[in-house]
């Protein structure tokens, strides 16, 4: 492959201003002469610190499906309800649409994003040359459908805010809630971690 | 340094600034997973920590119960919840998997009991009116034992009394159930001290057995000579002081209850024991009736009809009721070839001892049978009387007939035999009969023959009578008439003659008045004679003139 990338050609793209330099002849970390933004041929640590993140987002995947994410008590009585016995009441009550969305919400996607995440860790590290645009594609899916898997916590957050009338009802989140977020955080940081580049790497890899 | 530029690039790029390496080691990335496991195990080891004691509760229905929400609760506090629902092997009842609190293990022994709360309505009150709202739950009322256990055999209504209440519970046997309900009350003096907590029906079908259970302080007026009767609805009865109305609440009118008192004349009695068996009177009157303790049987052969005599027809004496016909049967004495009608009735011996066992005495058998037995000899003989002449009704009467034919009673048979004498009713018929017989003997064609001649005799003697009258009538009495008025007359004109100022009268009186004087110069002659006898000689000289 004679593709020339600013990693192939020993230089550093600033990521923010995009100004191509040398790296420091000291060595070592350099920053963006212009902009002054920290200037890495790739992401320090990317495989790493992405395989952190995997770890304690399917961790806290468990807690988050299992535990309760809203304690409602009414006249009716109290009542927790973790996020697939909301699924499974809205079934239950006819509302196929909306159990749909957001089984797929709160429940596909985090866990798509976790396998597909470490999908490309494992392709990367084994440098594998199979399906890099598909690869690519899936990443820019991933950082697309990201920020929508928080749509449960929006609504937990709003409920609570919203009904609290004391004796007649009560909303409160609960520990599956926390987890929940954490995961959706701990998937978003995942796959900011990730260095797409990686991908092509091997590519320019001349034993590859 | 990076590899060398392979010619391609400009020379002139700028070169990056170097910066300082980062104070922060790369591997300090694994502490977010690291704390992510330990929040994760965390959560796993509180939850495995808080998990309680799992228990299955079979029930003949899940009705109302849901798995996942359906709550169990003790004293309205929340201390599990049911997990699954099952069937048993045999389909016939559901288990129900619950998990309990974690510190609901003491709860759990062996007769703790669960029950599911519905809205009900029972014995006056309304219960479970919560889950109408906040959907069934699962009672529960701990036990006392000390022996824990994880499956309990759910009760199908619940129960009345929670265990823990202080009173004590009594059984009850009685005829029918009238209108009990569960929780039915009991009153005691109209106040409410207990309730119905369970009945069922006998093995042998042949009554029922209700348990109540009565609230601590009142539990101690209970004593063995207590009678419960059923309360339920209105007692209602007509009598000499005119219509008296029994009724206890009216909540127990509609609904039905149960009532308790201590006969009046009871002698005092400690409390009665938890458990306790009572009979269950119909009636307040029939709770109160003298005791029926005591019974002894015998039968009284009877030579006539005992139509209108009936079981629970009363034995009395002298109008004292002391005792009940109990059956009443017909049987062939063989060798006599006789149909004669037993009766077999209970004498409670009890009401006839009241007064001395209010003493101290009581009399054994023996001394009973000779209390009998002396009685007999003195004439008591049991006889079949008329209650109500309207309805026919017959009752057993003991009574002393002093002329009756000496008998005894064998003690030996089973039930001895009270000797017995015709009764009032058969009386009355032998002597109407012979009554009728004497009449039929009396010649009632020639007493007809002659009161038709006298008949007779009498009318001619009447129609000359009236003959005669008629005489009389027309000739006798014109006379009688004209004679009449003669005697007037002749009354009238004596009168006349009578009157003070009749010419008669006139003339006797001046007629007298010349008598008179006539004997007045007749006593001056005399006197002269006698002074002057000569004068009848010589005659009166003359006078001198003065």
């Amino acid at each position: 492959m004679s593709t020339a990338t600013t990693a192939g050609l020993g230089l550093l793209a600033c990521p923010s201003c995009g100004l191509v330099s040398r790296p420091p002849h000291t060595g070592g970390h350099g920053a963006c002469g212009r902009c002054g933004a920290a200037l890495h041929a790739r992401k320090p640590y990317s495989i790493r610190r992405t395989w952190a993140f995997l770890i304690a987002a399917a961790l806290l995947y468990i807690p988050a499906n299992v535990m309760p994410v809203m304690y409602s008590s009414s006249l009716f009585g109290s009542q927790e309800d973790t996020i697939l016995s909301g699924v499974a009441y809205l079934w239950s009550s006819g509302s196929w649409p909306l159990a749909v969305v957001v089984f797929v919400a709160s429940i596909t996607v985090p866990l798509l994003k976790i396998i597909a995440l470490t999908v490309l860790v494992v392709s990367v590290q084994r440098r594998s040359k199979r399906w890099a645009h598909e690869r690519t594609l899936l990443y820019r899916v991933l950082e697309l459908i990201g920020r929508w898997s928080m749509l449960d916590i929006y609504v937990v957050t709003v409920l609570v805010a919203l009904v609290h009338l004391q004796a007649l009802a009560t909303i409160q989140a609960g520990p599956g809630a926390v987890a929940f977020g954490a995961v959706v955080v701990l998937t978003m940081l995942a796959s900011m971690s990730f260095d797409p580049r990686l991908i092509w790497d091997s590519f320019d890899d001349p034993h590859g | 340094m990076a590899e060398p530029p392979t010619g391609t690039e400009p020379a002139d790029l700028p070169e990056a600034v170097a910066t300082p390496p980062h104070r922060w080691a790369p591997s300090i990335v694994w502490l977010v997973p690291i704390v992510a496991a330990a929040i994760g195990a965390w959560l796993a080891v509180h939850a495995l920590l808080e998990r309680g004691p799992e228990i299955t509760i079979t029930f003949k229905s899940a009705e109302g119960i849901e798995a996942g929400k359906t709550k169990i609760k003790y004293k309205s506090v929340d201390v599990g919840q049911v997990t699954t629902i099952s069937f048993s092997k045999d389909r016939a009842s559901v288990l129900v998997r619950a998990e309990m609190r974690k510190d609901a293990d003491d709860f759990l022994r062996t007769d703790t009991q669960f029950w599911v709360v519905r809205p009900r309505i029972a014995g006056g009150y309304v219960s479970g009116l919560s889950t109408l709202l906040g959907g069934t739950y699962i009672g529960m009322d701990v036990g006392k034992s000390t022996e824990s256990a994880r499956e309990f055999k759910g009760l199908e209504v619940p129960p009345v009394v929670t265990l823990g209440v202080p009173g004590r519970q009594f059984v009850l046997r009685g005829k029918d159930l009238g209108s009990l309900d569960l929780g039915a009350p009991v009153y005691f003096r109209r106040i409410e001290v207990g309730r119905v907590v369970a009945f069922h029906l006998d093995k042998d079908g042949r009554g029922v057995t209700v348990r109540v259970f009565i609230d601590a302080p009142y539990d101690q007026y209970v004593n063995y000579y207590t009678r419960f009767w059923q309360a339920s609805g209105i007692d209602l009865a007509l009598g000499a002081n005119g219509i008296q109305v029994q009724t206890q609440s009216l909540v127990s009118v509609l609904i039905g209850g149960l009532a308790f008192e201590t006969l009046p004349d009871a002698p005092v009695s400690s409390p009665a024991d938890a458990d306790a068996s009572f009979e269950l009177f119909p009636s307040r009157a029939a709770a109160l009736a003298p005791s029926t303790a005591g019974a002894h049987t015998f039968v009284l052969y009877f030579d006539e009809s005992v139509r209108g005599l009936e079981q629970g027809a009363p034995v009395d004496f002298r109008g004292v009721n002391i005792g009940e016909v109990q059956e009443i049967g017909i049987e062939l004495d063989r060798k006599t070839k006789t149909v004669r009608i037993p009766v077999l009735v209970r004498l409670y011996a009890e009401r006839l001892q009241r007064r001395e066992l209010k003493g101290t005495v009581k009399l054994d058998e023996l001394e009973r049978r000779e209390v009998i037995d002396a009685m007999v000899a003195r004439g008591m003989r049991a006889q079949l009387r008329t209650g109500s002449l309207i309805t026919g009704q017959l009752y057993v009467s003991l009574d002393f007939f002093p002329e009756a034919s000496p008998a005894r009673i064998d003690w030996t048979t089973e039930p001895p035999s009270i000797p017995t004498v015709p009764g009032t009713l058969t009386n009355l018929e032998s002597s109407l009969e012979s009554i009728l017989r004497k009449l039929d003997k009396v010649p009632f064609e020639e007493l007809s023959d002659d009161l038709r001649r006298a008949l007779n005799q009498t009318e001619t003697a009447l129609k000359a009578t009236e003959h005669l009258m008629q005489r009389l009538d027309t000739e006798v009495t014109p006379e009688a008439k004209d004679a009449l008025i003669e005697a007037k007359r002749a009354m009238a004109a004596a009168e006349k003659v009578l009157a003070s100022n009749s010419p008669l009268q006139e003339d006797a009186r001046r007629a007298l008045d010349d008598i008179s004087r006539a004997a007045k110069s007749l006593r001056v002659l005399t006197d002269y004679l006698e002074r002057h006898p000569e004068a009848l000689i010589r005659g009166k000289p003359e006078e001198k003139t003065p």
